[in-house]
């Protein structure tokens, strides 16, 4: 019964992990969203293109932090929990 | 993983803080690549550069323009803490791409301490130059009275979030990208599918790569960004 117990948890640490995984898909939708609209726009008017490449940058980086945020979750449940 | 562990590099003994470790032999690599690219580079100032006393030129002005760009006129000041944080981060990332390096930078303990000095170096800047006015980075003058104390209080949690962020998107990167190249050369011994393997290791090493100059750039311009911030409080 108490060795039961341990396994459900360990199952569940598992499968926590594995959900907090699709946040990286989310991320990189937002990442995708983020690139795609910056070269939609570049193409539009190539000559402001050049000044924008920090916003760009930014943009993606903020993006991004989300779906590290999922990661650390993952990790957390792998490794701390 | 055995690429992330921390050893020792003389005997077998504990480690201690004061033991020489493979991350103080490629932090010390990183920091002579560095010096040698910086000081060797410019030692001619020859009017027209030699190749690395281009590479140092091109990497000084780029950050420098960064800088100004991002972080405004006033931000320049700064200039050579973001140059040193950048050009750390690059030459960790890159060298620790070479097979049997160790990344230093893979270790969320090495990026922490980077992503912690500049979050409390920002905070003190921005007190310093604003006193308690600086709180106006929370309280957003153009958003509706009612909406103002919601507001603030997300703003709050994500100021605090962003050593978190900062520190781990760079540790995260570069370990996420290690291991993805560890499990496709694991793939490599088997037979049927060794020269997929071989190749799918070749492309992931371009990207990674791109990937460690992309993360020392990042790093960077969020350090201006968050200057920024401390600079020029009000939205």
């Amino acid at each position: 019964m108490e060795g039961d117990l341990i396994v459900l948890a360990d199952t569940g640490k598992y499968i926590g992990a594995g959900l907090a995984a699709i946040g990286s898909g989310a991320a990189a939708i937002g990442v995708g969203n983020v690139a795609g609209n910056f070269l939609a726009g570049a193409l539009r008017n190539p000559s402001a293109a050049g000044a924008q490449t920090a916003t760009l940058f930014i943009g993606i980086a903020f993006a991004e932090a989300l779906g590290i945020f999922a990661f650390l979750v993952a990790l957390l449940l792998m490794f701390a929990v | 993983m055995d690429q992330f562990l921390i050893k020792p590099l003389f005997g077998d003994g504990p480690v201690n803080w004061w033991t020489p470790t493979n991350a103080t032999l490629w932090m010390a690599l990183a920091i002579a690549c560095i010096a040698a690219l910086l000081v060797l580079g410019t030692r001619g100032r020859a009017v027209i550069p030699t190749r690395m006393q281009s590479i140092a030129e091109l990497a000084y002005g780029f950050i420098y323009k960064m800088v100004e760009d991002v972080a405004g006129k006033d931000g320049v000041k700064y200039f050579p803490y973001i140059m040193t944080l950048f050009m750390f981060i690059i030459f960790a990332n890159v060298l620790g791409l070479i097979p049997m390096a160790f990344t230093t930078t893979s270790h969320i303990a090495v990026t922490a301490v980077m992503a912690l000095a500049v979050f409390f170096s920002v905070t003190i800047i921005g007190f310093y130059k604003h006193g308690l006015g600086f709180l106006n980075i929370f309280w957003i003058a153009q958003a509706p009275l009612i909406l103002r104390p919601i507001l603030a209080f997300i703003e709050v949690i994500s100021y605090f979030v962003r050593p978190v962020s900062h520190s781990i998107r760079l540790a995260g990167n570069m370990m996420a990208g290690h291991a993805v190249i560890k499990v496709f050369a694991a793939f490599a011994a088997l037979l049927a599918i060794a020269p997929f393997s071989i190749l799918a290791i070749t492309a992931i090493y371009a990207l990674e790569l791109l990937v460690a100059v992309i993360q020392a750039y990042v790093f960077a311009i969020l350090t201006c960004v968050y200057l920024k911030d401390a600079l020029h409080p009000s939205h």
